[in-house]
């Protein structure tokens, strides 16, 4: 059985209350860092650690830390991606509510390591509920000394706040997620400065996801070379992965990055195979935003090796034949599902939560929604394949933020791998209001 | 009138209660001094879980509270979409459209609904007691088909379980 280094006490009874949370080790990150270590031996840790963001980019952490300003006199924080919005992707309120304490530990301990006094959890506001789980946790934290003044006697002050997001995707990216933390509409700045240079309120801020700052915990614990053992290549560690759509058994696994496709979707650890004897039709690995892949690509890559749950082999073959371990989002969809309805679906996903700041992607992602609705609904026509091919590179890398990005290639993926499926709508349109396409030929020569 | 109308700075400002005081108080002193307008999302779910929805003369009165300019309110209350900017029922049902919920029926649950509620998206019954919306990705997916109601997940939707829901719903919002 694969080791756990982040949810394994998730359903002990009460593991949610400091008390039980501490008995089963908790804190331990936490007296660790501030008795033994400096805040710098704590950032060491993390570089050789090898954690990557666990948000969606997958940038080093460690170097991400790194670049934080440090002048003299002026206030540094840590903020908190905790806006989960990426569909698909359910892990780290998995994580949050079971662990609400783990969340804290790692906050409090990443914190030390960047010399934030004032940190801030940014939680998606539909996840009311959660945000008052955290917030009882964050009293008892206070209650015990683990935050406010002096703590552990370390002379290292922290007040953490937890606060709420109003229902808008992009609040997921970290510069929009800080303006909305200001108080603002979620529009994303342009970059440079970067957030690690000019941040929340004008100070150098770092900003991570839930499962980065958790994952903090266990390599300040054990040490950063110790988790870069799990793990294949640049891929260390353990990764959270939310399984969802037409699986036997949903929900949110901890990995060891390097456990084969085949396993996570068949094995009786994971998901139990695709739901209702159905055969697999099509995937998407890490959440809406990355390409999809057809099912003759899940479990190998093109060059006919098996495909494996890392950075690296989700990504094999580039766009042409891979796509990206994401969020972890891990969407299954079985050999009745519409291709067609789901990439529309996405696109008004998209057009839904465009911020409208940069014309490409607000036009663009309206524009391609539309397309796809008249592909869907039976009245598309060829020319309208290529126009939205057309409409995507006009989109890709033209907007401030990856919102644009994350619009144009799960459709341009869609097309590429499904196109006999788009051309069967135009062609039969009766047809495909009646009945779906099914599975897709592997190409004869790759 | 609506915020974007050109005497929304005019509509009075309306009281909220003392126990809403209360909380806005605590929140807007989770921010260092001079930074009361990042509380201003927690703010607007406080004025909505008071009011059902969020008026122009809730918001110039957040404008008040929090010390900035009604426009300053309107622009972010009308970005977010979690916010109500006109009436709604008792109930508001969010039912996430999104596709990981789409591949395990959430089509049909949203038209379930609607024959059951004989409303359309976007509607609130006659009697008031719900609103049907729809919205994008809650982070439920596993445990899809789900909606959102009163900051609740009701997940795993099946038609028995949503007839169960909405008697439960009705039920509690008599009075």
């Amino acid at each position: 059985m694969a080791r756990k280094l982040l949810i394994e006490h998730a359903d002990v009874q009460g593991i949610a209350s400091y008390d039980v949370y501490r008995k089963h080790g908790g804190y331990a990150s936490v007296e660790k860092a501030l008795k033994t270590m400096s805040p710098d031996e704590v950032v060491e840790e993390v570089k050789k650690s090898g954690l990557r963001g666990r948000g969606g980019a997958g940038f080093p952490t460690g170097m991400k830390w790194s670049f934080l300003a440090k002048p003299e006199g002026v206030e540094r924080h840590l903020v908190c991606n905790a806006d989960e919005s990426e569909p698909g992707t359910f892990k780290d309120r998995y994580l949050m509510e079971k662990l609400p304490h783990l969340l804290i530990e790692g906050m409090i301990t990443s914190s030390y390591a960047l010399g934030a006094r004032r940190s801030y959890i940014y939680i998606r506001g539909e996840f009311m509920y959660v945000l008052r789980i955290l917030e009882k946790a964050i009293a008892e934290a206070y209650a015990n000394g683990m935050l406010g003044k002096n703590i552990l006697g370390s002379g290292y002050d922290l007040d953490l706040v937890v606060t709420p997001g109003g229902g808008a995707y992009i609040c997921g990216e970290e510069t929009a997620l800080l303006e909305s933390l200001e108080g603002k509409r979620g529009n994303p700045r342009m970059k440079p400065p970067f957030p690690a240079v000019k941040g929340l309120w004008g100070n150098p801020t770092v900003v991570n996801n839930v499962e980065s700052i958790a994952a903090v915990v266990p390599i300040v614990n054990e040490g950063g070379e110790a988790y870069a053992k799990i793990g294949i290549e640049r891929s260390t560690g353990t990764k959270l992965i939310s399984a969802s759509g037409n699986l036997v058994r949903p929900g949110v696994y901890e990995i060891e990055l390097g456990l084969s496709v085949e396993e996570f979707i068949y094995g009786d650890d994971y998901c139990r195979g695709v739901a209702n004897g159905k055969k697999l039709k099509a995937c998407i690995p890490g959440g809406s935003s990355v390409p999809i892949l057809p099912h003759y690509l899940v479990t190998k890559t093109a060059a006919g090796t098996d495909r494996l749950m890392t950075y690296e082999s989700l990504a094999d073959g580039g766009f042409a034949s891979g796509s990206m371990l994401g969020s972890g989002g891990f969407i299954v969809f079985d050999e009745d599902q519409c291709i067609v309805r789901n990439t529309w679906n996405f696109a008004r996903f998209y057009a839904h939560e465009s911020c409208g700041q940069c014309s490409p992607c607000r036009e663009g992602t309206g524009w391609m929604e539309k397309v796809l609705y008249r592909l869907e609904h039976g009245h598309g026509t060829l020319e309208d394949i290529s126009l939205l091919e057309e409409i995507n590179k006009k989109i890709e890398g033209n907007t401030i933020c990856p919102l644009g990005d994350a619009a144009a290639w799960p459709v341009a993926a869609a097309i590429r791998h499904f196109r006999d499926e788009f051309e069967w709508h135009v062609k039969s349109p009766q047809e495909a209001q009646s009945r779906n396409y099914g599975l897709i030929q592997a190409p004869l020569e790759a | 009138m609506k915020a974007d109308h050109p005497q929304a700075v005019n509509e009075a400002p309306i009281d909220f209660s003392a126990a809403t005081m209360t909380e806005m108080k605590r929140v807007i002193g989770l921010f260092p001094e001079g930074k009361q307008k990042s509380a201003i999302l927690s703010v607007l779910h406080l004025v909505q879980d008071e009011l059902g929805w969020v008026s122009v003369g809730a918001m110039n009165r957040v404008a008040q509270i929090l010390d900035i300019e009604p426009i300053e309110v309107y622009e972010v209350a009308t970005f977010y979409t979690m916010f109500h900017l006109d009436p709604v029922g008792k109930n508001v049902l969010e039912v996430c459209r999104t596709g990981p919920c789409q591949l395990v029926g959430s089509d049909d649950l949203i038209t379930y609904i609607e024959q059951k509620l004989d409303i359309k998206v976007g509607e609130t019954t006659k009697d008031g007691m719900f609103t049907l919306k729809t919205v994008e990705c809650l982070g439920a997916c596993g445990y899809g088909p789900m909606l959102m109601c009163k900051y609740h997940f009701y997940e795993r939707l099946t038609k028995e379980k949503v007839n169960e829901m909405l008697d439960a719903m009705r039920e509690a919002s008599k009075s």
